[in-house]
């Protein structure tokens, strides 16, 4: 399921929210910022529940601010209550502790956002100045591929964009932001999450600013969000999730889904 | 070596060629282990080793297939002298794992390839095979003295920076899981390993291990109606190939198996395979098992 459109305008602007993962407290941040800075459209990337507390405060925020949603894999696991959330783990740890964090966001996720999410397209397609924009959860093939920088080779991303008809693909799922440039002026970038810090050390989390010019030029802006993250970590503790998730919130270091990291993501980052 | 085909096997199609394996090793490695699939050993030259411009017109042949990842596997591929050649060069195209015993790592080469892999885009990972974490538990499985050795081979990658992914075939009961698990952990971070990777892998029953536990059952197959609903990118078959001295086979279990030659050129080996052989089955009910944790198929 898709959404197309083509618009034409001298510089379109255009942000794009990865992961959510029950943080409504750096979604509203990054709103609000959005909101001063000005942009034609607001896309969120999908997994609007995990990890965070109080999974509900966030659909209110999306509204307000019309953000564009799609269907990641949690979303589609919440909203159709299946066993687990799909988000591709293979170590026991890690499955451990996504449990965890599935069970406590089905349980707290009302059934009208849960029908809601079932109805969320998986992709969006749009042309801004001539550029084929295709914007997706893990990759174009499949909602919960991961594709990190120093595992997806360029010929790879070549042939994602030549196989699915795009200039620019934009992805989230990993947790972490990058972006290649490709012949002829094709590109492909991670957004990032807004749900958790990206295990560097630093609390804030990121979304991702596009600019696309009347020639059809791509200008990309990640954004770092800061916010009251002690507060996230009290409401978290409150509402009993694991002291590993607080300590990510807290630190920015990853304490789980470490396993499906890459040598290089993983030497970065602390454990 | 090859079984008796049987008219129900399915048949899986290439969807992408999202890995590319190689034999690089050959056959030839500096120990014999008694669970290998594929009979390696000191004296095994049945296949022979790639060259680093075998490899280099490879990968450049693999571009336009849009290649996501390389692997390398054996033998042991250290055995090969070009090997730190071969990875650099690898380096310059995509992302590089290679399958090692871990016994004869050189401190020299490990620089090198550190220094690669700063250079470069991609991870290069190195998942280091240890059947057990002591002498007691890994050399009656791997050999006299491999325990010993290969935690060494850890050591050195750890001092130059790497975090390998330390691979064992699943030799115990599936009910001691958690303790030898916990056991392995405690033993790496002994050895100065402090965020240690694990990645559990099924014993395949064909080569040296089909002696040791007689191979698969003649009903240990895949049938078509196991096919029905499963995601088929769980099978290697689906997304990889591997080169060997011979052509392109179809995947790093089955090269000794007949009808695995698939081909001389990538462009020949993306047919159909018809998943007729016991590792098959074990494909299938473990799931992508030759795979990173990063790079896995995954079911949805």
């Amino acid at each position: 399921m898709s959404s197309e459109s083509k618009m034409s305008k001298a510089v379109y602007r255009f942000a794009c929210l990865g992961g959510i993962y029950s943080n409504y407290l750096a979604l509203e941040s990054a709103l609000k910022e959005i909101e001063n800075r000005g942009v034609d459209a607001i896309y969120c990337q999908g997994d609007l529940g995990a990890f965070g507390p109080h999974p509900d405060r966030v659909f209110p925020l999306l509204q307000k601010y019309q953000v564009q949603c799609m269907q990641g894999n949690y979303d589609h696991s919440v909203g159709w209550s299946l066993d687990d959330c799909q988000c591709g783990y293979t170590d026991p740890r890690d499955n451990h502790f996504a449990k965890i964090s599935f069970d406590y966001t089905l349980q707290k996720t009302s059934e009208t956002n849960r029908i809601w999410m079932r109805s969320l397209p998986t992709e969006f397609r749009f042309t801004i100045n001539k550029k084929r924009f295709l914007l997706c959860h893990g990759s174009p093939r499949k909602v919960n591929e991961f594709l990190w920088e120093s595992t997806t080779s360029s010929a790879f991303l070549e042939f994602l964009l030549e196989d699915y008809e795009a200039d620019v693909i934009v992805a989230t799922h990993t947790g972490i932001h990058w972006e290649r440039r490709l012949s002829n002026e094709k590109c492909f970038l991670n957004v990032g999450v807004l749900g958790r810090p990206e295990n560097d050390g630093q609390a804030c989390v990121w979304y991702t600013l596009l600019e696309v010019d009347s020639s059809g030029s791509l200008k990309i802006e990640f954004v770092p969000v800061e916010y009251d993250h002690d507060r996230l970590a009290r409401e978290m503790a409150e509402e009993g999730l694991p002291e590993e998730f607080i300590e990510t919130i807290l630190t920015g270091w990853w304490t789980t889904c470490l396993e499906v990291l890459p040598g290089k993501e993983r030497r970065r980052g602390k454990y | 070596m090859g079984k008796k085909t049987s008219t129900q096997a399915p048949s899986v199609a290439l969807s992408h060629l999202d890995q590319l394996w190689f034999q690089v090793g050959g056959t030839l490695c500096n120990i014999t282990c008694h669970h290998c699939f594929i009979s390696c050993s000191p004296t095994n030259r049945n296949f022979g080793f790639l060259s680093l411009e075998q490899v280099r017109q490879r990968l450049e042949e693999s571009v336009s297939h849009g290649v996501k990842e390389y692997y390398f596997t054996g033998g042991e591929p250290f055995l090969n002298r070009e090997m730190v050649a071969i990875l650099e060069e690898t380096l310059n195209y995509g992302p590089a794992t290679v399958l090692t015993n871990g016994t004869i790592l050189k401190e020299p080469w490990l620089k090198s390839l550190r220094k690669a892999e700063q250079k470069s885009l991609y991870s290069l990972e190195f998942r280091v095979s240890i059947d057990g974490f002591s002498p007691e538990t890994n050399d009656p499985i791997r050999g006299k003295n491999t325990f010993r050795k290969a935690i060494q081979g850890v050591t050195k990658l750890v001092k130059h920076g790497f975090l390998p992914i330390i691979t064992a075939a699943r030799t115990w009961p599936i009910q001691d899981e958690e303790e030898i698990l916990q056991a392995f952990i405690s033993t790496l971070k002994e050895h100065g390993y402090t965020r240690p990777r694990l990645k559990i892998l099924p014993t395949l029953q064909i080569g040296a291990e089909a002696k040791r536990t007689n191979g698969y059952l003649q009903d240990e197959r895949v049938t078509e109606e196991m096919m029905q609903d499963f995601d088929t990118s769980q099978l290697l078959c689906e997304h990889s190939r591997i080169i060997t001295d011979r052509g392109v086979q179809v995947c790093p279990i089955l090269i000794e198996e007949e009808g695995s030659q698939l081909g001389q050129t990538l462009n020949e080996s993306k047919k159909h395979f018809s998943i007729r052989h016991g590792a098959c089955f074990t494909c299938y009910q473990y799931g992508a098992i030759c795979s990173n944790p990063s790079g896995q198929a995954h079911r949805e």
